[in-house]
């Protein structure tokens, strides 16, 4: 993109890369309400892990990815794949457990991803996705391919042994991974401060040697800024940076929990320093004009109603099938 | 008689050793002021306090590990996997520290363990929260493995495993938590390796466990009306086994049939196979085994397939009766 010619709405970010990441963080926002309520309302089963409060995390990160780099993704994914640029309408056929789904139904909201578009999963695993990145990193190195690999994870998983063996092998072997910790305060119900000993979780990163830094998590334009300069070090064969955004989810853990861990006022606290109004704030006083932003919250919810009506519409697996999915359709060795 | 739910059989077996052994304790993730995933030990904490009902951070193989490092030195661990599925993040932990330390350092030490958790599929959680691992934990010498049907079970056998010497995993179904059972107001336990016949029966011997009881003696009931009388043995613990009360039904009835929700391949149901095969009831058998199990395939997400993954009710009774029909009718 020639900058020259546009609008600098921060630093090096443009107005019209704003107006797009407002339009991405409303549809994670409106996609997830809505499955939120399709939860409330009993029509789609199993369980779910809501981004709402989150979106300015993937929506600032992934946009500062080009177009061959990947994401691993986590329990909490359907805010990158919708970052990522996914199609609304599998996301929710998947959800619905529909044929027309990205996973044809065989997966569910934990493992909704968009391979052709650079997710390498969600996963329902905490912790999972982490070495999976690695892998990934190491894979494009050996490959000689200036491609970068964004590992998502939540502050909980950092607890887990993954974590660690997967820090110290990016760190090592100097590769391009972008360790993005969507730091919520929680994991599910273990707060930060229980489940920590250090105040930052950032500060873990220098026992492997790898840079940290810390953002404001709600704020997109931080976000994409500390994300750009982590790829940018990723890619020049700089080795790995890891990002502790701080953020908040609004709703339960899964699809609804009774809050028992935390407050109410924190909750109505850090509703206030809500992303999207903040981003929506910013535009405004860069002279965005207030009916643009609405149409743009028209189309969005639009949008996510069609994908509703397509999922519904879409048909269901066939059962028949499922044994001969397995193994790739070359393989039936293992039947 | 009371009448109590599974999962409140279950935590009532938790309290009562909490409160008449000071070394029991439970660690987990989310079992605090959350009470658990699945609720299971809501009230706990705050009845024994957070030393004794310890919230840990996500690491289960940490707190696996440590469970059995405080059993090393004289306490009574029970841990809690929010999923029975993440008890593969603590793999080490298990099979080769917990299982193989009394063996394996000539009997001087013990690990009275108890990994606990909820097993099996049926609520749309997808391939990673709803598997049935029990194989796996069945193959492992050290290891004990109990899988209840019924809250009077849950209760009793819990009450056993957390005061065996041995490392014990129990696995809980999750479409039983809800279920409502009698349960007797005693806390003698049920002794580990105790199978029970939940059905008499003269034409067939079904051996099955945990949630698959119940659809198994569904489907018998239905069997029944149509002239069908079939025997339904419920393990309770798959080790120890009670391949005896198993061998002496078959000498009766003459056909052996297993069902698991379990993935077919590699399952607990080739192991009772096999030792039937091994014992005298071999010569007894008139028909070839029948397994009813989990497809071999990862759980599916979408409900007519995960359906289709499950042995439902109608599934069993109609592999039961072509089976039937077909060994019984052509003698
Ligand atoms: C190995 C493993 N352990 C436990 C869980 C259950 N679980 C799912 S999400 C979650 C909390 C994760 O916390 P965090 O990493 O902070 O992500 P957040 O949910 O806050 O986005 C837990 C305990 C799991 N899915 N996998
Ligand atoms: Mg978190």
């Amino acid at each position: 993109m020639n900058r020259a010619t546009e609008q600098a709405i921060s630093k090096d970010a443009t107005l019209e890369e704003a107006i797009r990441w407002f339009r991405t963080m409303l549809t994670i926002r409106r996609f997830d309400e809505t499955i939120d309520e399709l939860f409330a309302s009993g029509k789609v089963h199993g369980t779910t892990h809501l981004y709402i409060g989150e979106e300015a995390v993937a929506t600032g990160i992934i946009g500062a990815l080009d177009s061959g780099d990947v994401i691993t993704s986590t329990h909490r994914g359907h805010g990158h794949n919708i970052a990522l640029g996914g199609d609304v309408r599998a996301m929710m056929a998947e959800l619905l457990g529909r044929e027309t789904g990205y996973c044809r139904g065989y997966g569910g909201s934990m493992h909704i991803a968009d391979q052709s578009l650079g997710n390498l999963g969600a996963n329902g695993i905490v912790g999972g996705g982490l070495p999976i990145a690695v892998g990934a990193a190491l894979g494009f190195v050996m490959q000689k391919q200036p491609k970068v690999v964004v590992a998502f994870s939540g502050d909980g998983a950092l607890n887990e042994g993954a974590f660690h063996e997967a820090a110290n092998l990016a760190a090592i072997w100097r590769l391009p991974v972008v360790f993005v910790v969507e730091n919520n305060l929680y994991g599910m119900s273990g707060s930060v401060k229980e489940m920590f000993a250090i105040g930052h979780l950032a500060e873990r990163a220098s026992g492997y040697g790898i840079p940290a830094t810390m953002v404001d998590g709600n704020d997109v334009f931080s976000v994409w800024e500390a994300g750009s300069q982590a790829v940018q070090v990723a890619r020049s064969g700089g080795g790995p940076t890891l990002i502790e955004a701080m953020t908040y989810r609004y709703k339960g853990h899964s699809k609804s929990d009774a809050n028992r861990y935390r407050s109410r006022e924190e909750i109505r606290d850090w509703r206030k320093r809500d992303p999207i109004t903040h981003l929506e704030q910013h535009l405004s006083s860069h002279g965005v004009d207030h009916t643009m932003l609405n149409e743009i919250r028209d189309e969005v919810v639009q949008v996510i109603a069609d994908a509703l009506k397509y999922a519904e519409e879409s048909p269901w697996p066939n059962p028949e099938i499922l044994e001969d999915s397995v193994y790739t359709r070359e393989d039936k060795t293992g039947a | 008689m009371p009448e109590m739910t599974y999962a409140a059989a279950i935590r009532s077996a938790i309290e009562w050793e909490m409160e008449h052994d000071p070394r029991v304790f439970i660690m987990g993730e989310d079992i605090g002021v959350y009470g658990g995933a699945f609720g299971i030990t809501l009230g706990l904490v705050e009845k024994f306090g957070k030393d004794r009902v310890r919230d840990t951070p996500i690491a289960e193989e940490g707190i696996v590990g440590a469970g059995i490092g405080s059993a090393l030195v004289g306490m009574k661990p029970i841990v809690e996997m929010q999923f029975s599925d993440f008890i593969v993040n603590a793999m080490d932990q298990v099979v080769n520290q917990a299982a193989k330390i009394h063996f394996m350092f000539g009997g001087r030490m013990t690990v009275p363990l108890v990994i606990r958790g909820p097993a099996g599929a049926g609520t749309g959680a997808a391939a990673q929260h709803s598997q049935s691992l029990e194989a796996w934990f069945h193959h492992i010498p050290g290891l004990k493995v109990v899988m209840p049907a019924f809250p009077d079970d849950a209760r009793g056998l819990l009450l056993s495993a957390i005061r065996d010497p041995n490392p014990v995993i129990f696995f809980e179904h999750k479409l039983l938590y809800k279920t409502v059972g009698e349960v007797p107001d005693s806390y003698e336990g049920i002794p580990l390796g105790s199978g029970v016949i939940r059905r008499h029966g003269s034409h067939a011997t079904i051996i099955t466990y945990s949630l698959m009881v119940h659809r198994t003696l569904e489907a018998a009931e239905r069997l029944a009306a149509k002239g069908w009388d079939l025997e339904v043995i419920d393990l309770r613990s798959l080790v120890p086994m009670d391949i005896d009360l198993v061998v002496e039904s078959v000498k009766r009835t003459g056909r052996l049939v297993v069902c698991h929700e379990a993935v077919g391949r590699g399952g607990v149901g080739g192991e009772i196979a096999a030792r039937v095969m091994e014992s005298e009831a071999f010569d007894y058998l008139d028909a070839p085994l029948l397994r009813i199990t989990g497809l071999n395939t990862p759980v599916p997400y979408s409900p007519p397939l995960e359906e289709a993954f499950m042995p439902s009710v109608d599934r069993i009774a109609q592999t039961l009766e072509t089976w039937l029909e077909c060994e019984v009718v052509t003698q």
